[in-house]
């Protein structure tokens, strides 16, 4: 019995070795002879080789799952159509897509060769070797001149200042707001708003006139509620949101080039930014202490606010009439200015987007540098504007046909000029999460002060750049 | 007699050559198995256990003596005296008692009912195990939209206006054990089933003769007869509860207002925030209490089966 059994396994095991070296030996024999019919079609087709070419010849690019991720992989279309070169977007949802490329990285991976990657996880990817140092082939090929300073500072510098690129900037991004026109301007509100705060209602000019309007909508009773703001805090979200009010009264989150935190996050100018951010908190529609940019735009279209802030990235959703019901009625601005705890004026929007990094451990370097070639074109640039995608080019910024091409894309021009970021040192990520964390016990869940708050958050921070050396 | 002592001649060596090739057979089909578990588990134990004695983070560069750099019992000493991370215990601890004590209630009571006689009972048990076939993380995405306090069935169906069931966090960890139990109870409900299937009728008959009344045979017959399988339904219903991760995941995420639930600063801990030696530390000591808390009732179980 013992020995039959002994014989069918080895029969099992033979027959299946058999079946796969000769499978492998029909992949090897077929070779030869689809490169003898490609010879022989050569003279007659140009195009033959190409087609080939194409289908052996690939890239892939690594990017969050979303529609400028879409957008690019349609717009890949046309470099595939010119080189013959295949482009694959991988997409990973938003909630795991940083932890993935990062644990790719860590095993080396060379399944990308491009990772469009967050901004603010530059420095930890350059530092530890994952991205290639494109400084010498952004001068080269004039991407220091053609691109906004701003996003090259943001999307692709580390250390802020050096000089030395990790990224060619592919989706520019920041905070906007969209509101409904039709309630702003509808002369019984503004009658109403002008008699009750003393001046017009219109697009805010200030973050407290921002907060006014938000005040005077506000009707939880009727369902209808002041404003859509983020409050998730799972990412950065809520620190992103946190941020942008921190720095326009007047505080800031560190000297990024010194790392030193005490007397800036703790700063009277961030004390009222963060109280801000608390006030206005409470005008949201129930439930907003996870809301992200699903949550924002859904009130949004649902028609229970008059205003919502999110990413630019996010705005074709309202413009468009298929998934916005007020859509003709939407419209946009930037971030306001606010006269700071100061005295001083500043306007500034948190920065989101992306950079296209080039993978250190891609096999495929030559294409790819093919691809980044052919992406930094004007014509290229603006026909990603054209496909939903946000272009840094400064030509194509200043572009009456960028102008026009969304109702959205003026704000946007606007809030390039003034976005800044969060530390793209490589310790980000353990200051966003204990930002993250103090931040929404106090503007969520109404714990303890702005000061006791930001106070605790300078110790941790402090105790963080201690431990890696900073202050050394 | 020559010709049967022919067949059945002992040889000692060919007994020994058949043992040893049927030894080597059963060693070789065990081999690939060996080596996916010794790949897939131990060496992974080991290394973590190097690694929470070490100070190491996985994204930054390996660099022996730099990264990692050993530093004793720093860690576990940190995570031990860390008055945050025994809130984390706390808040896991009525997590278990809440979840693991109401499936027991209800799964036991569910099986009671089913013992009774109805029609369509073999329906009704098919409704109630489904909740326990659905993926956890599926799971928790749908109870997600149903707790949305804006337009979600929950709140609606209860009449219970706009409460936030997700980002409270007085409300939001009783938000996540009520689907456990709405998921677990028919695991409890089932082990229950096989216990009481189990109970020969002669006892119920002999108690009947003698007048007992309903308390009597629950508590001489039916518990005592079922309680072995509802110690195992306590074993692996509390080592699930202690770790999980699927659904406040899916419920909450993992944001600072989810609840404050070991699994989940495990997670964050790890693979957010990168902290891979402190993180194998945390596991380790999850490890220890599990294994310390499923040792008790197994000793308890032994016991019941003796």
């Amino acid at each position: 019995m013992k020995k039959s059994l002994l014989w069918l396994v080895i029969l099992v095991i033979s027959v299946s070795m058999i079946a796969a070296l000769s499978l492998n030996g029909c992949k090897k024999e077929a070779a030869p002879a689809e490169e003898e019919v490609a010879e022989e079609a050569a003279p007659a087709e140009e195009e033959a080789p190409a087609e080939e070419a194409a289908g052996e010849q690939f890239i892939t690019i690594h990017w969050a799952q979303w529609q400028p991720a879409d957008a690019l992989e349609e717009l890949s279309k046309s470099f595939t159509a010119e080189t013959g070169i295949g482009v694959i977007v991988e997409q990973t949802p938003w909630e795991t897509f940083v932890q993935k490329y990062n644990t790719e990285m860590i095993a080396r991976s060379d399944a990308w060769d491009i990772i469009v990657g967050d901004s603010q996880d530059i420095g930890n990817m350059a530092v530890n070797g994952h991205y290639v140092d494109l400084t010498d082939w952004i001068i080269e090929h004039g991407v220091d001149k053609s691109f906004t300073p701003a996003s090259l500072t943001y999307y692709a510098e580390y250390p802020k200042g050096a000089g030395k690129y990790y990224a060619v900037p592919c989706e520019g991004d920041a905070l906007g707001w969209a509101y409904r026109k039709d309630l702003f301007e509808d002369p019984d509100n503004m009658a109403a708003f002008e008699a009750k705060y003393g001046y017009a209602l219109g697009v805010p000019e200030s973050w407290d006139a921002l907060k006014d309007i938000a005040e005077f909508f506000h009707d939880p009773d009727n369902d209808f509620y002041g404003v859509a703001i983020y409050g998730d805090n799972g990412y950065d979200s809520l620190a992103m949101f946190a941020e942008q009010v921190i720095w326009v009264y007047g505080g800031e989150l560190g000297d990024y080039a010194t790392m030193q935190v005490d007397g800036l996050l703790n700063s009277e100018g961030a004390i009222k930014g963060l109280e801000y951010y608390r006030e206005l908190f409470q005008f949201v529609p129930p439930g907003f202490g996870d809301a992200f940019y699903v949550a924002t735009n859904d009130a949004f279209t649902a028609g229970i606010v008059p205003m919502a802030t999110n990413y630019f990235a996010f705005f074709p959703a309202l413009s468009n009439p298929a998934t916005n019901p007020y859509a003709d009625v939407t419209g946009y601005f930037a971030c306001p200015p606010q006269v700071g705890v100061d005295g001083v004026e500043r306007q500034f929007s948190a920065l989101g987007g992306q950079g296209a990094s080039m993978v250190t451990y891609s096999k495929k370097q030559d294409l790819t540098y093919q691809w980044l070639e052919w992406f930094v074109r004007e014509d290229v640039q603006m026909e990603w504007v054209k496909l939903g995608g946000y272009t840094c080019h400064a030509g194509v910024l200043e572009s009456e046909e960028f102008l026009n091409a969304a109702p959205y894309n003026p704000a946007f021009k606007v809030t390039m000029e003034i976005f800044k970021d969060w530390w793209a040192c490589p310790e980000y990520d353990i200051l966003l999460r204990t930002f993250s964390e103090e931040i929404a016990r106090y503007v969520i869940a109404g714990e303890g002060t702005a000061e006791s708050t930001l106070n605790n958050l300078t110790e941790i921070w402090t105790d963080i750049f201690q431990e890696a050396g900073y202050y050394d | 007699m020559f010709k049967r002592s022919r067949e059945n001649q002992f040889n000692g060596n060919q007994l020994v050559h058949r043992s040893m090739r049927d030894t080597t057979l059963v060693r070789l089909f065990i081999l690939p198995t060996i080596i996916l578990l010794i790949v897939i588990n131990i060496f992974p134990l080991f290394w973590s256990l190097f690694l929470s004695f070490s100070s190491y983070s996985a994204k930054a560069v390996t660099e022996w003596g730099k990264n990692p750099e050993m530093v004793g019992g720093l860690n576990y000493s940190r995570i031990l005296t860390d008055p945050r991370i025994w809130t984390k215990f706390i808040t896991t601890a009525k997590y278990v008692v809440m979840s693991v004590g109401g499936e027991m209630i209800l799964g036991f009571g569910l099986a009671l009912l089913l013992q009774l006689k109805f029609k369509g009972k073999g329906f009704i048990t098919t409704l109630l195990i489904l909740p326990m076939t659905m993926s956890p993380v599926i799971v928790g995405l749908m109870w997600r939209l149903f707790y949305n306090p804006n337009w979600g069935m929950f709140n609606y169906l209860l009449g219970l206006g706009k409460i936030d069931w997700i980002s409270d966090p007085a409300r939001n960890l009783y938000s996540i054990v009520l689907v456990d139990i709405w998921m677990w109870t028919p695991f409890v409900m089932l082990l229950s089933i096989a216990g009481l299937s189990a109970i020969p009728k002669y006892l119920y008959e002999a108690a009947e003769i003698d007048r007992a009344s309903w308390w009597f045979k629950f508590t001489r017959i039916t518990l005592p007869m079922v309680y072995p399988l509802l110690l195992v339904a306590l074993i692996f219903r509390t080592m699930e509860a202690f770790k999980i991760f699927d659904l406040p995941m899916g419920i909450t995420g993992r944001g600072a207002m989810a609840p404050p639930l070991l699994s989940m600063y495990l997670y964050n801990t790890a693979f957010v925030t990168w902290k891979t030696s402190y993180g194998a530390s945390l596991g380790y000591i999850m490890l220890i209490v599990i294994i310390a808390i499923t040792s008790l009732f197994i000793k308890y179980l032994n016991k019941a089966k003796t």
